[in-house]
This record gives structure tokens, C-alpha cells and sequence, in this order.
């Protein structure tokens, strides 16, 4: 297993450039997952990992080793497009074993070897099972097998849920994290889907534009993103913004919207005035008489532990997550309380985050 | 709008019955969502009651007139497909317009371009009206897909997952309009999906689909909290319910014959006292923003838990935790209530 470097790394097809300049470092044993809309440029990065695609400048480190002008097959990665793919005419043993026996590793060995990955997924007992009887999620399982046999310095994986519908989905998930705490293998995981990204890394890349917006730990994206697109990319439902026009005192610990005044952490930045947006996750609304905003209810969605309420006030809509219980009926004037210290401020101009005192709280909780 | 009634309703294809003996009543105004994974059969009941599948027995009436042997033409019923099929060569306006169209239906020209508009209105395309059916957004064209079934006031709509091609932004949006102008316009619609967040949101009433056979039909509060069977209680919920041997919560309160307990992650009190409750270890912590949870091993059996968001619990922590109206299946899945 090993550490994956990426400095500085670029592609350009044409005149298109599909990724600028990025820079981050996966550490041995991680869970990494890029994850970004289609054509933010995540594909081609991980393409750009396995060696399938040239990068245009800078340099990809593999344990420590420049591979970027490698050729894929001397790289000792895994690449797993999309599982399932499977030889339909072998059974169980023969699909796990297929790349060792390619790289004409003994008979002998081939044989502990897929034992042992198999009894690592759980599947030992189908190893003499032709793959066509088995269920799907056994079927993923025998794929998976086949990219961890080979004991590659890391898994690259492009989407490989993608197919499935949610609720299996879900319970892959669970398992490919469980996989991964127990082979502990450095693993870059890419996605559109940021439930799946939130659930299984230790450290996502947000992604837009061929740009890293953001690269911290699920948590910390979440609960301090650093762009707008960041904000309303994570999330469901993604983060709330109310938009307004101001200047911001350098200490201030209130925003002033239509007349409403909005406490937030203190701003740690002094700004000229300009068009601003507050940040508001769902959970950070409550529904109380005596909030700072008032709006009429739209909708609401039942999801068994919370519901989400959709509110419509002057300043625009905004989505609450509240107790399942909570009374709201369409039509109704609701107040809306929010939890001033967990709000964002951001620069609506650009989309980046203001610094607030909130932020410094961040880097130990 | 009109009441549809399922009675008894099969249909086999080959060796594959895929529909079982169903009975199900959309009441008038009703948003009835039938749920199940692929090959639940759930598309074979909306093709039964368009009439684009002959039932093999059973009866099917709408409006109380039984539409069994009826063609598909004559039943009044609106299908909105998953892919969303446009004229491309028409406006927006002449989509919406085709249906009333129709040689048969012989709508004035007037009423139609009200009728359109109004819908247009409620669909909140109104500036698209002129636009060709190409230059719409996915999300947009959904919308004119559904704008069409909705132009002609059928009895019943029946939808075959409309949203499912869709983003997930979009998505949620249109779960929230649809159920807007469901309301609004008192429809009744038989909706099917694969996915328990659409069902639970939008329906006025659940029905959880498995091999073709009807196992629960409730409004999703009481499908949610009081399931009959173990496979409606492992279908809703994400994440899904724990379902625990019951060898392994000993004194939890269950009647005798329990084979299998069902704890949803908001149903397990994590308290980093050990000593309260069942012993548990700390597996790993999935921080996702809103919630966090909590994998505990118990006993060699994993649990998923759900905790506030700012709980520093980690990895190898010992732990108690308590259950709160866990739910009891016996050997062959079914509920068992607590006396």
C-alpha cells in the first residue's frame, strides 16, 4: 500500500483544460473520493492516476515514485470501472484468480491467494459456483475480488455503484467501507453523488471546473465549505442562501437582510459593500413563533426520523429539516428560528466563504 | 377524477406470475404509490389498469364502471412515462396541445389554448410556451411530459417513475411540485418507484410491492412506524433498520416466537457509559453533516446508530445502548405485536 502525491497536475485537451493545476496528497491507507458534477474533471484525474491518460504537466507519486509518464500496467494499481463485469462462463474461483493466472503467478499460489480474498469477502463458500446463479450483490463481490487479488499499491475506482438503485446502493456502500477497514488499502473512489461520498471517505476533493474547491474530511466540507458550489453540492437538501446587498464591519456578529436582523459566528473579514449570501443548512432552522424570519409553509416531506419543511419567505424559499412530529400544514405562517452559530457568510460575487469565528473552532472539532 | 378499484388482480407472463392476486383501491383524489425494487411487478399494475396488459383474472373498474375488457382508449386513463417523449418538432405549447388535439376529442381551439395555459401556469413553464421542445432542460421537458397527461383531466394518472432520469436537485424539486399540483387539482394518481424517498414524500398512501404480491398498504407515517412485515420495515428507512438475531438482544421485552429484531437508527440510545444497556464497541463514525452515524459492534452483530452530529465518540470506544420501540418479527418475517 502507499501514499498518493499529485502535484501541480494539469490536462489540457486542446484548447479545453479538463483539470488546472491541482495539488493534493492521499495518505497510505486512506479512502479518498473525488467528487464533482459530470466533466468537473474527476474522471480524467484518476484516468491521469492509472496511467490512461497523459497528464499535460506535473507529477503523480506512487509510494513515493514518479509514475505520471508510466505506462498503466507498470503502475501496481487496480482500476475498477463498474462492478459486475464479470466472465460469465467461469465459475467463482476462475473470475477472482484470472489476473494472476494472466501474470502467470503458480498454480499453487494462485490457489491460497484467491482463498484468502475470498474469505476476505465472504464468498469462500461460493468459490466452485458458476457466476451466472449468483445474487447481485455476490456478483459485485466476485468483481471486487478480482481487483483485490492482484494486492495493488492502491484501488482507483470510476463510479462503480453507479448502475445500481439506491437501496442496494447503500448497502454496497456499508460494505466497501467495511472492506476497506479491513484491507486498509489507499483507494481513490470517484463520484457525482455526494451521499456516497460523505458516507465512505476519510477525505473528499470537491471538484468543479477542473478546479479542487475544497479538500478536507467529510465534516469539515459540510459544516465550513469553502464556496457556494461547495455548499450546495453536499448536502440534501443542499445548503439554503438568502441573498443580500452590504458592507460587513470587521467583528460584526450580525447580518442585517430586509430588515431582519440574523446573528452569525463573528466575521473575521471587513468587506466593502457588495452582494452577499447567508449560508443556512436545514437542520439549522427551527420552526418557532418567536424566530427571526417569518414565511408561509409550501411543502412538507415526511422521511420517517425528520421531515423537511419548505417555507416561502420574503427573502426567498427555504427548506427546514424539523422533527418528524412537528406541525406544519401547506398555507400555514410559520416563524423560522435559525442557529446563529453555525451559519456561512459568503461572497456572492465569487462564491468564496468569508472567514468567521466559526472557522477557528473548525481545524480541532 | 374517479376511484379505481383493483380486485384480485393476476397477471403471468411464461412461468413468471407477476402479479399475484393484487387488490388495491385508489380512492378519488388519492396519490397511491406503489414501492418495490425491479421486478416487484409494479409496472405490470399501471400497464393492468391502462389496459396495455390484459389481467389473466380478477377485475379492475374505474369510477365504478368495469374497465376489465375495455380497450386502453376508452378508459380515461393518463400514462406518464420514466422517458419523457416530446414531439421535437412542436412548440411547447403544441405538446401540451397535442392530446386535446385528437380527431376524437374535438376540443375548440379557444378552450385549449386556456386549458394550456392554465397548466403551464401551474407547471411553471408559462415563458416556454413558444419555445421548441428542444431548447428545454431535462428537469423542463419532465415537466411538459407530465403537463401533458395533466391537460387532459383524466380519471386516473398513472406514472411509471417520471423522476428517475432525473438529477437528484431536480429531483427533489419536482417530488415537491408534483405533490403540489397533485393537491391542487384533486388528482388521483397511481405512481410506482423504486425509490422510498419519493414514496414517502409524496403519496397519501404506500403500497410495498415483493414478487408481485401486495404486502402493506398504509399513509407512510404508520408504514413507517408500525410495519407489518419485516420486508416493508427493511424497504423504508435510510439508513435501513437494523434486523438483529433476537439470541442477541436478550430482555428486550419480546414476545415469545421472535425470531428477529428490528431497531431503526433513531431507535438505539448510544450513551458512552458503559454499564447502560447493551455492551457495545465502537466500529466507526460516518460524519455526513446533518446526522452521524454510529457503526457499534454488539455481540459480533454490527448496528448502525444514529447521533448527534457533534458526538466525539471514535473508533474503539466502549459503549452501552439502550433500545426504544424496537420492533418483533417472527421466524417467517411477520410483525408480532407486543401483547
Amino acid at each position: 500500500m502507499a501514499e498518493i502525491r499529485i502535484e501541480n497536475l494539469k490536462k489540457q485537451f486542446g484548447e479545453f483544460v479538463a483539470v488546472k493545476e491541482s495539488s493534493f496528497t492521499v495518505a497510505d491507507g486512506e479512502f479518498f473520493v473525488m467528487l464533482g458534477p459530470s466533466g468537473c474533471g474527476k474522471t480524467t484525474t484518476l484516468r491521469m492516476i492509472a496511467g490512461l491518460e497523459l497528464p499535460t504537466a506535473g507529477a503523480i507519486y506512487l509510494g513515493g515514485e514518479d509514475v505520471a509518464f508510466k505506462r498503466a500496467r507498470e503502475r501496481d494499481i487496480a482500476f475498477v470501472f463498474q462492478l459486475f463485469a464479470l466472465y460469465p462462463h467461469m465459475n467463482v474461483r476462475r473470475n477472482i484468480g484470472f489476473p494472476l493466472i494472466c501474470q502467470g503467478v503458480p498454480t499453487s499460489e494462485v490457489r491460497s491467494r484467491v482463498e484468502e480474498t475470498a474469505r476476505l469477502l465472504r464468498i469462500d463458500h461460493l468459490l466452485d459456483k458458476p457466476v451466472s446463479g449468483l445474487a447481485g450483490g455476490d456478483r459485485q463481490r466476485v468483481a471486487l475480488g478480482r481487483a483485490i487479488v492482484r494486492r495493488p499499491l492502491a484501488f482507483l475506482m470510476d463510479e462503480p455503484l453507479g448502475a445500481l438503485d439506491s437501496e442496494f446502493r447503500e448497502i454496497m456502500c456499508q460494505e466497501l467501507r467495511a472492506l476497506h477497514e479491513r484491507i486498509g488499502a489507499t483507494t481513490v473512489y470517484v463520484t457525482h453523488d455526494q451521499l456516497e461520498a460523505m458516507s465512505m471517505a476519510d477525505k473528499i476533493a470537491v471538484m468543479n471546473h477542473g478546479v479542487v474547491e475544497q479538500f478536507a474530511s467529510p465534516k469539515e466540507i459540510y459544516d465550513r465549505p469553502a464556496s457556494m458550489f461547495v455548499a450546495e453540492f453536499i448536502g440534501s437538501p443542499p445548503m439554503n442562501f438568502l441573498k443580500f446587498e452590504g458592507a460587513i464591519e470587521l467583528g460584526a456578529g450580525a447580518v442585517r437582510i430586509n430588515g431582519a436582523s440574523i446573528g452569525l459566528p463573528a466575521v473575521r473579514e471587513g468587506l466593502s459593500s457588495r452582494p452577499l449570501a447567508l449560508g443556512i443548512r436545514p437542520e439549522h432552522i427551527r420552526l418557532d413563533d418567536a424566530g427571526e424570519l417569518r414565511g408561509s409553509v409550501f411543502g412538507t416531506e415526511y422521511l420517517g426520523t425528520t421531515q423537511i419543511v419548505t417555507v416561502t419567505t420574503a427573502h426567498g424559499t427555504l427548506k427546514a429539516r424539523v422533527p418528524a412530529d412537528a406541525k406544519a400544514a401547506p398555507g400555514e405562517t410559520v416563524g423560522l428560528k435559525l442557529t446563529s452559530g453555525r451559519l456561512s457568510l459568503f461572497d456572492a460575487g465569487n462564491g468564496r466563504a468569508i472567514r468567521t469565528a466559526f472557522h477557528e473552532g473548525g481545524l480541532h472539532g | 377524477m374517479a376511484e379505481v378499484r383493483i380486485e384480485g388482480v393476476s397477471k403471468r407472463f411464461g412461468k413468471t406470475l407477476a402479479v399475484d392476486t393484487l387488490s388495491l383501491t385508489i380512492p378519488d383524489g388519492g396519490f397511491v404509490v406503489l414501492l418495490g425494487p425491479t421486478g416487484a411487478g409494479k409496472t405490470t399494475a399501471l400497464r393492468l389498469v391502462a389496459g396495455l396488459e390484459k389481467a389473466d383474472q380478477g377485475r379492475i373498474s374505474i369510477g365504478g364502471e368495469d374497465v376489465t375488457a375495455a380497450p386502453p382508449a376508452v378508459r380515461d386513463v393518463a400514462f406518464v412515462f420514466q422517458q419523457y417523449s416530446l414531439y421535437p418538432h412542436l412548440s411547447v405549447f403544441d405538446n401540451l396541445a397535442f392530446p386535446l388535439r385528437s380527431p376524437t376529442r374535438r376540443v375548440a381551439e379557444t378552450d385549449i389554448k386556456t386549458r394550456v395555459t392554465e397548466i403551464a401556469e401551474l407547471l411553471r413553464i408559462p415563458h416556454k410556451l413558444q419555445n421548441r421542445a428542444t431548447q428545454l432542460s431535462g428537469g423542463e421537458m419532465q415537466r411538459v411530459a407530465i403537463g401533458r397527461a395533466l391537460v387532459r383531466r383524466p380519471s386516473i394518472f398513472l406514472m411509471d417513475e417520471p423522476l428517475s432520469s432525473l438529477d437528484a436537485k431536480l429531483r427533489a424539486d419536482l417530488r415537491l411540485e408534483l405533490k403540489r399540483i397533485q393537491a391542487d387539482l384533486g388528482a388521483t394518481i397511481l405512481y410506482v418507484t423504486h425509490d422510498q424517498i419519493e414514496a414517502m414524500t409524496m403519496a397519501t398512501e404506500v403500497g410495498v410491492l415483493s414478487k408481485g404480491k401486495l404486502v402493506q398498504i398504509a399513509d407512510p407515517r404508520r408504514i413507517y412506524s408500525d410495519p407489518d412485515d419485516i420486508y416493508v420495515a427493511a424497504r423504508l428507512g435510510s439508513p435501513r433498520i437494523n434486523l438483529v438475531p433476537a439470541a442477541v438482544l436478550p430482555a428486550a421485552g419480546a414476545p415469545s416466537g421472535t425470531h428477529t429484531i428490528g431497531v431503526r437508527t433513531e431507535h438505539a440510545i448510544v450513551s458512552p457509559r458503559t454499564g447502560e444497556g447493551i455492551a457495545g464497541k465502537v466500529i466507526r463514525i460516518e460524519h455526513l453533516g446533518d446526522q452521524s452515524h454510529l457503526h457499534v459492534d454488539m455481540a459480533g452483530q454490527q448496528l448502525i446508530v444514529l447521533v448527534d452530529p457533534e458526538s466525539t465518540l471514535k473508533p474503539g470506544d466502549d459503549v452501552g445502548i439502550r433500545l426504544k420501540s424496537p420492533l418483533f418479527f417472527d421466524a417467517a418475517g411477520r410483525r408480532l405485536r407486543a401483547a
